[in-house]
């Protein structure tokens, strides 16, 4: 090792800076990366039931994983239109009578997180 | 002056692209020259890394082709040089996410605001590496003295020929440079490996630089930071020189010799 290497440790100690770097690109590539193997899968299905209660569109039901640390959280947002909100002309949907819900959910946003997700 | 498409191109994986698509983007930079840099690995995303603005990507090129995001929502300035600028690639989207039609549309919209349009390729002589040289005007071949290497550099000069925008409308050929990386002058001497004038004769295209195999270029890679931009580093000299070449300007080789170290030297110098 060389003299100056060994009098100043962290001169040369880029390794620990690449370390660090790939630990946070990685942690966030991981937890997008293993989500949308279920995810579209579990929309299908969601659509499927919820659509027998309420008339429902493809693009109105989302859902996403949120991940910080230790906490995952599995966001399903269904929007609904106030105005066309109608049962679905079948048995379950009759029995339940449908109340208007003070449901105001929009569309995920994407670009930053969830606000019951602690920043760092 | 009319905008410049560089692509940096090797056929095989790993000899060292985006490393030199780092250095000669901010090396231009450095020149003055307004420059982005544009990451066409599809899938495996790495420049970002290189760069150093990982934790800075929002929107991506796939983003900017589909019409997602706008180019300026997308595009990083660099925080050293204010005339860098580095276009991420999509992480997530397959590489046929990439339309011609659509990469030619963003490069068509990047020529008015850049001098330089500097292209980091994807290894092979797929899709993604085709549609990279498809709007070069001009080619950086990576290449290492090493047998594998040259063969495949030798391959995609042939594609750039005869499948390049230039070569399929007649117009004058993209120029093509060499640029051999990762050269130790030492194992040269020992007869361990190809000289550059080997490499050169096989290859028969002007070279546009040699770069030593250096500490330095692992150092940089650590820490996110092109090699040019640590003076001290050989290899980043030699990236330097190189960029003078391609504006045009005559630089003697160096680096090309066995470094003999002084005592003195080994205790307290860096590579």
């Amino acid at each position: 090792m060389r003299l100056l290497d060994f009098l100043f440790p962290e001169r040369r100690n880029t390794a620990l800076i690449a370390r660090d770097r790939l630990k946070i690109v990685l942690a966030h590539e991981r937890a997008s990366r293993d989500a949308p193997d279920f995810l579209p899968a579990l929309q299908k299905e969601l659509l499927e039931v919820v659509g027998r209660y309420v008339e429902l569109r493809d693009e109105m039901l989302r859902v996403n994983v949120a991940r910080a640390g230790e906490t995952s959280l599995l966001e399903i947002n269904v929007e609904l239109d106030g105005a066309t909100i109608k049962p679905v002309g079948n048995g379950a949907a009759a029995a339940a009578k449908p109340k208007p819900v003070p449901v105001t959910v929009g569309p995920p946003d994407r670009g930053s997180p969830p606000p019951w997700v602690k920043p760092g | 002056m009319a905008a410049k498409v560089i692509v940096l191109t090797s056929g095989k994986g790993g000899v060292g692209k985006t490393t030199s698509a780092a250095a000669v983007a901010a090396g231009l930079a450095l020149r003055g020259h307004r420059t982005v840099v544009i990451d066409f690995d599809v899938g495996l995303r790495n420049l970002d890394l290189i760069m150093g603005c990982e934790r800075r990507v929002v929107f991506d090129f796939i983003n900017v082709i589909n019409g997602d995001a706008k180019l300026n929502q997308a595009l990083i300035k660099d925080k050293r040089n204010d005339s860098l600028y580095v276009f991420p690639t999509s992480q997530t989207r397959d590489k046929d996410a990439l339309k011609r039609d659509g990469v030619e549309r963003v490069l068509e919209e990047l020529r008015e605001s850049f001098d330089y349009i500097v292209c980091d390729s994807p290894a092979g002589i797929e899709h993604g590496a085709i549609t990279a040289l498809y709007f070069a005007d001009v080619a950086i071949i990576v290449t290492n003295p090493e047998v594998s290497s040259v063969r495949d550099s030798d391959r995609i000069i042939g594609i750039l020929a005869s499948k390049s925008r230039r070569a399929e409308h007649n117009l004058e050929p993209v120029a093509v440079h060499l640029l051999l990386t990762r050269y130790s002058p030492e194992r040269v001497e020992r007869g361990e490996m190809l000289a550059i004038e080997d490499v050169k004769e096989i290859l028969s295209i002007p070279m546009l630089g040699v770069i030593p195999e250096s500490e330095s270029v692992l150092r940089a890679s650590n820490t996110g930071t092109p090699v040019v931009f640590d003076g001290d580093s050989p290899a980043g000299q030699a990236y330097l020189d190189a960029v003078g070449r391609l504006l045009g300007e005559e630089r003697e080789m160096r680096f090309l010799k066995p470094e003999r170290r002084s005592f003195f030297r080994s205790l307290f110098g860096r590579a």
